[in-house]
């Protein structure tokens, strides 16, 4: 009996968000406000998301502020070489005596950087090009499927390795190359939630009310998939962050002397450096690992605020 | 199912031509001229020309990508400008290599995945769920390398029980303890992400399962619980299981690369990371094509898969 009302009370509820979606395209921008908040609301509930959240900001801010918060500068060379931890530099030092503390923050903005700039570009390509290949359905369809397709069969890691050594490495190669190849399960996804709501009254009847392509796509399917835009965006960046620091990690990424958490941790693969000098390639392991830690517990707060579970 | 099978096929070579079309463009923009490399570099102009028409470099560039596709489908993939010797020579070693890692990576992540995924779902909001699907969080949020890098530090550098690399140990006959030995590392390492994705989808999935009425009805008829678990639940939670498999071998190829290098794994990863300081771009070319043609074939067993596993599912 529990399971059944357990069911019942899940499909009330799954109606109830049908009428205040319905609500938010026809309606007033007040009843847009109210369907916003009802995500926000939901969403800072959840304490583990909200929680993650202000670490993440955290994270943003310390790059922002890094010229203030950063004890020395993060390319010159200001004490001994590869220096253990002490006072004066509070995670040691690297293999030309540049302060690695200051390095791991000013890090934080090449790979933030990486992360959400590419994660951008991505998400306009895929929306756009799921919004259309949904609508539009037929001939246009399933040439943008075929094309998803190929993008889809490459392992996208080893092209952009190949795409970084014909144009050369660099945070801006990495940043456009993840957003130029990373579009397509967005794409899909995007589609797939175009295809169902063509089908639902309202853009029945602003089809046949006789409103242009256009305008039906973008003012009335649109803001009706910005929930899983943003969710697979949020896990997107954490992605991006990851593959960015394997691409600096082996030295395909951002190169230095400017700082990346992945490039900071190169030196490590030589056995001396790392059997040795832990401070060199713990800390910015451990800031990548919370970064997109709690970039996916944002998302995952997110998603769950979006669905109504 | 032969007449989707032959249909899914046909569908795929149109995807298949266009990798190729991108595979050659890739290399066509590539710097150099592939002419100069068999040439010494006080050659003539005349010496050169000579080179190009006999490389067929003059020819249009559509003319110069049939004939490449005709040589490429023969199994010739040209010459690696590092080794000047032919790629494909050099190529099914280090496949074999990256195969191994991929199916012993398969094998344990599946093994983890699935019990535990099915047990995090009977106990769905219990302390042992909780605790699992936090690891599995931990799990798809570190970054390979990191991970990698602690592992050889605590058990090849302080514990001494694992080699640091490579993919048995030199000198030595290499019996199998040995080569087990050395999988181990990356083996977990690769594993921990797909096998954390995994358990989160083989969890989700049997928690809709259990909420389904054919469950239900096959409880109340009285069916042991294994019998239910294994033969009603189960078999339907392996649709989304193949799915992250198509989806995933693309991934875990790129995972590969990072685990190869890290552990000197010597295969395709190696070979792709190598390849790229030298600029080899023939060599490149051929792991590209070769990896995207295998996602292909993935993609289809995963297909045929599906129509296997689930009745339901008629083309």
């Amino acid at each position: 009996m529990e399971l059944i009302s357990k069911k019942f009370n899940f499909v009330s509820k799954n109606k109830l968000e049908e009428l205040e979606q319905l609500s938010q395209v026809q309606g007033t921008d007040q009843n847009n406000d109210s369907y916003v908040k009802t995500v926000l609301k939901r969403f800072f509930k959840d304490k583990v998301a909200t929680v993650s959240l202000i670490i993440f900001l955290l994270i943003v801010l310390a790059a922002v502020l890094a010229p203030i918060i950063a004890p020395y500068s993060p390319s010159k060379s200001v004490g001994y070489f590869e220096a253990a931890p002490s006072g004066k530099f509070l995670l040691g030092t690297d293999d030309v005596g540049r302060d690695v503390l200051s390095r791991l923050i000013y890090g934080s903005q090449a790979s933030l950087t990486v992360g959400i700039l590419s994660v951008l570009i991505y998400a306009a390509i895929g929306t756009t090009l799921g919004l259309l290949s949904g609508f539009l359905g037929g001939f246009w369809d399933s040439v943008i499927m075929r094309i998803t397709d190929v993008f889809m069969s490459f392992p996208y890691f080893i092209v952009i390795l190949v795409v970084v050594s014909l144009i050369g490495p660099g945070l801006w190669t990495v940043t456009f190359a993840i957003g130029f190849l990373n579009w397509p399960v967005l794409c899909r996804l995007v589609r797939g939630e175009v295809m169902k709501l063509r089908k639902v009254d309202y853009v029945q009847a602003a089809v046949a009310s006789g409103y242009n392509t256009f305008q039906i796509v973008f003012k009335h399917i649109f803001p009706n998939t910005l929930g899983i835009i943003l969710v697979n965006m949020t896990f997107g960046i954490a992605t991006s962050i990851i593959t960015e620091a394997s691409l600096s990690f082996l030295g395909a990424g951002v190169q230095p002397p400017t700082p990346s958490w992945g490039n900071l941790m190169s030196d490590a693969q030589s056995i001396n450096v790392l059997a040795n000098e832990y401070w060199q390639w713990l800390p910015p392991g451990i800031m990548i690992l919370l970064a997109v830690l709690s970039i996916n517990f944002v998302g995952d707060g997110l998603r769950r605020a979006v669905e109504g579970k | 199912m032969g007449k989707y099978l032959i249909k899914r096929i046909l569908i795929a070579i149109p995807v298949l031509l266009m990798v190729t079309v991108f595979c050659f463009g890739m290399v066509n923009l590539a710097p150099g001229d592939p002419s100069d490399l068999y040439l010494s570099q006080n050659a003539t102009q005349v010496q050169k020309q000579e080179m190009k028409k006999n490389l067929g470099l003059d020819k249009p560039v559509y003319v110069q990508y049939v004939k490449w596709l005709g040589k490429t489908a023969q199994g010739d993939l040209g010459f690696s400008f590092a080794s000047r010797t032919p790629v494909a020579e050099v190529i099914p070693e280090k496949l074999a290599a990256t195969v191994e890692l991929l199916i012993c990576t398969l094998i344990l992540s599946y093994a983890v995945a699935i019990p535990l995924g099915i047990i995090c779902a009977r106990h769905q909001g219990g302390w042992l769920d909780n605790t699992i699907t936090g690891v599995s969080f931990l799990g798809v949020s570190i970054p390979g390398f990191f991970f990698g890098l602690g592992m050889v530090y605590i058990f090849a550098v302080e514990l001494h029980w694992l080699p640091t690399g490579g993919m048995s140990s030199l000198g030595q006959s290499s019996g199998l303890l040995d080569r087990v030995s050395h999988i181990i590392m990356p083996t977990i390492v690769l594993s921990l992400f797909y096998c954390s994705n995994m358990l989160r989808y083989v969890r989700s999935s049997m928690i809709d399962i259990f909420s389904e009425n054919y469950m239900r009805t096959a409880v109340s008829k009285g069916l042991s619980r294994k019998v239910v678990l294994w033969r009603h639940g189960f078999r339907n939670a392996l649709i989304p299981i193949i799915t992250v498999i198509s989806s995933d071998i693309p991934k875990m190829l790129g995972g590969a690369v990072v685990t190869e290098q890290i552990f000197s794994w010597p295969g395709l990863g190696q070979l792709t990371i190598s390849s790229i300081g030298s600029r080899d771009y023939p060599m490149l070319m051929a792991i590209n094509l070769i990896a995207a043609v295998g996602v292909l074939i993935c993609n289809l067993i995963a297909d045929v898969l599906y129509a296997a596993v689930d009745p339901r599912i008629r083309y």
